[in-house]
């Protein structure tokens, strides 16, 4: 499935001079300042940062989990809302958070079960196949297991799934692989750079790893902390078919560098 | 899906819970033997298992009422503390106003309330049903409450991001994670219930276990009392164990390793 040239592709995700601040009874804490940024669709776009930076709350906003505090957010075009009831947005959780007294198969059910009606108006009946799906992520023989009976890994394939079957035009992804042992969520790396491929689903996955960042993305975009600002964004100009080898190639090296100076710029700032 | 190794492990473990059983037994019969305990302090075993067998038909007679009141009252009392239990979920604010009320009445000595409960209802199977029902509620609407509210934020977080109802989040979420919770609370309920019949009977009655305590007691017929102390003992525990078997048929995927 081959996508259009990126020159022509449209913005998924407008977000501008974007403000969260949460007030408790007596302090204000801001989350997020000024951030600006623009996904565009069918892109791959990582969110590097430290914890207490912000971006699962960034990532929050633009499923409408949280509303912002200033400045304006764009999802395909509309409001998070709007693109939150048109079921245009999948979001895997850091834990995969399936429900245990469903089967995976099931589980990955969830989504056509609720709020039917809307659903269907809005992707014109349109949904994936759950049992297709559980293929994707390479589950298919485990579909009537229950979540204890599956490992971490297999779990999250499951979410993300289960993500996908409303075929989504967005796909929020916050830290999924982060519980995850290390060979096991480089195999999930390249698990979800297939499933990408074959979806052409917008991605916006947020991390702490700048390895697994400048593995999967096309772009990355660096939050500082204190409070969490935009220090830049990266373009990841390497090849579309990404090995694990290529962690060990001289341009690999270079973003990750690159990235980390950043991090690092705003650390000191 | 059972394995020889697992069944031989049921067995042993009956096995020792009989020797446990048939060990108390005898050390009941040599403390009242040694001690030359009167038989109508305590009587012997013997004459405990002749009175289960020679008033096997006495006691059955006055199990029946006894155990129409308790599943009742377990019913009633039952079905109510979840209805409450899910209007709490629901509203913050009548939990917040109900709930000492709730307090309130559990803390009301049972012994106190039977006889406000006769005097207001008379002395036929009503008040029995109320008690019994009283005595499940709170355990109930507690563990009801707490199951209800047993998901996690992200689970709250997940049915927003499908825009789900808020009858999805309940239906599809909450009252699942709310069923291992129930069970616990209908073992409990089980036992208080079949205790707040007999308790409620002693206020007055003319049938039933708790009736069938009394009159054994006053004409020193100590055996009986025995006997029918084992069989309220035994049709708990049926309860206790009928309810068991449900949670395991229902509540499949909890990891019980």
């Amino acid at each position: 499935m081959l996508g259009p040239p990126a020159t022509e592709r449209t913005t998924a995700i407008s977000i501008d001079g974007l403000a969260v601040a949460f007030t408790s009874r007596r302090t204000t804490v801001t989350a997020l300042e000024g951030v600006t940024l623009d996904v565009r669709e069918r892109e791959l776009l990582s969110i590097l940062g430290p914890s207490g930076s912000g971006k699962s709350t960034l990532l929050r906003v633009i499923a409408d989990l949280i509303p912002a505090s200033a400045g304006r957010v764009a999802v395909l075009g509309g409001t998070p809302a709007s693109a939150r009831r048109a079921r245009a947005i999948g979001f895997v959780f850091q834990h995969a958070e399936l429900l245990p007294w469903r089967t995976a198969i099931d589980n990955v059910k969830l989504p056509l079960q609720v709020g039917r009606r809307r659903a269907k108006a809005a992707s014109g009946g349109e949904q994936a196949d759950p049992r297709e799906l559980l293929e994707l992520v390479g589950l298919g023989d485990r579909a009537d297991a229950y979540p204890r009976q599956l490992s971490g890994g297999m779990r999250q394939r499951v979410a993300i799934a289960r993500a996908l079957v409303t075929r989504p035009r967005v796909l929020l992804m916050d830290e999924p692989f982060g519980a995850l042992d290390e060979i096991t969520r480089e195999a999930m790396n390249r698990e979800l750079l297939r499933i990408w491929r074959e979806t052409g689903t917008t991605i916006v996955f947020v991390t702490h790893s700048i390895s697994e960042a400048v593995f999967l993305s096309q772009r990355i975009a660096v939050l500082t902390p204190q409070p969490g600002r935009l220090a830049g964004t990266l373009p990841v100009d390497l090849p579309a078919d990404r090995r694990p080898e290529i962690r060990d190639t001289p341009e690999f090296v270079a973003v990750a560098a690159q990235a980390r100076a950043l991090l690092e710029g705003g650390a000191r700032r | 899906m059972r394995s020889a190794a697992d069944l031989r492990g049921a067995l042993a473990r009956g096995l020792v819970a009989l020797s446990g059983i048939a060990g108390g037994i005898a050390l009941w019969w040599a403390v009242v033997t040694v001690f030359d305990v009167a038989p109508y302090v305590v009587p012997p075993p013997g004459d405990v298992w002749r009175s289960l067998t020679g008033d096997f038909g006495l006691l059955m007679d006055n199990l029946w009422p006894t155990a129409q009141e308790a599943l009742l009252g377990f019913a009633i009392g039952n079905v109510l503390a979840i209805a409450i239990a899910i209007v709490f979920v629901h509203s913050r604010t009548v939990e917040r106003s109900f709930f000492p009320v709730a307090v309130f009445v559990q803390t009301l000595p049972l012994v106190a309330v039977a006889p406000v409960l006769v005097l207001m209802l008379g002395n036929g199977m009503a008040p029995k049903v109320v008690i019994a029902a009283l005595m499940t509620l709170f355990p109930t609407l507690v563990n009801m409450v707490r199951g209800f509210n047993a998901i996690s934020p992200q689970t709250v977080e997940l049915f927003r991001v499908m825009s789900a109802s808020k009858a999805d989040l309940f239906w599809r979420a909450r009252t699942y994670a709310a069923l291992p919770f129930l069970f616990t609370a209908l073992k409990i309920a089980s036992t208080s219930a079949v205790i707040g019949a007999i308790v409620a009977e002693w206020i007055g009655a003319d049938e039933g276990l708790g009736y069938l305590i009394i009159n054994a007691t006053y004409n020193f017929q100590t055996p009986l009392l025995y006997s029918t102390m084992i069989v309220a003992s035994l049709f708990a525990l049926l309860l206790f164990a009928l309810i068991g078997i449900v949670e395991r048929l229902v509540v499949t995927w909890e990891d019980d390793g």
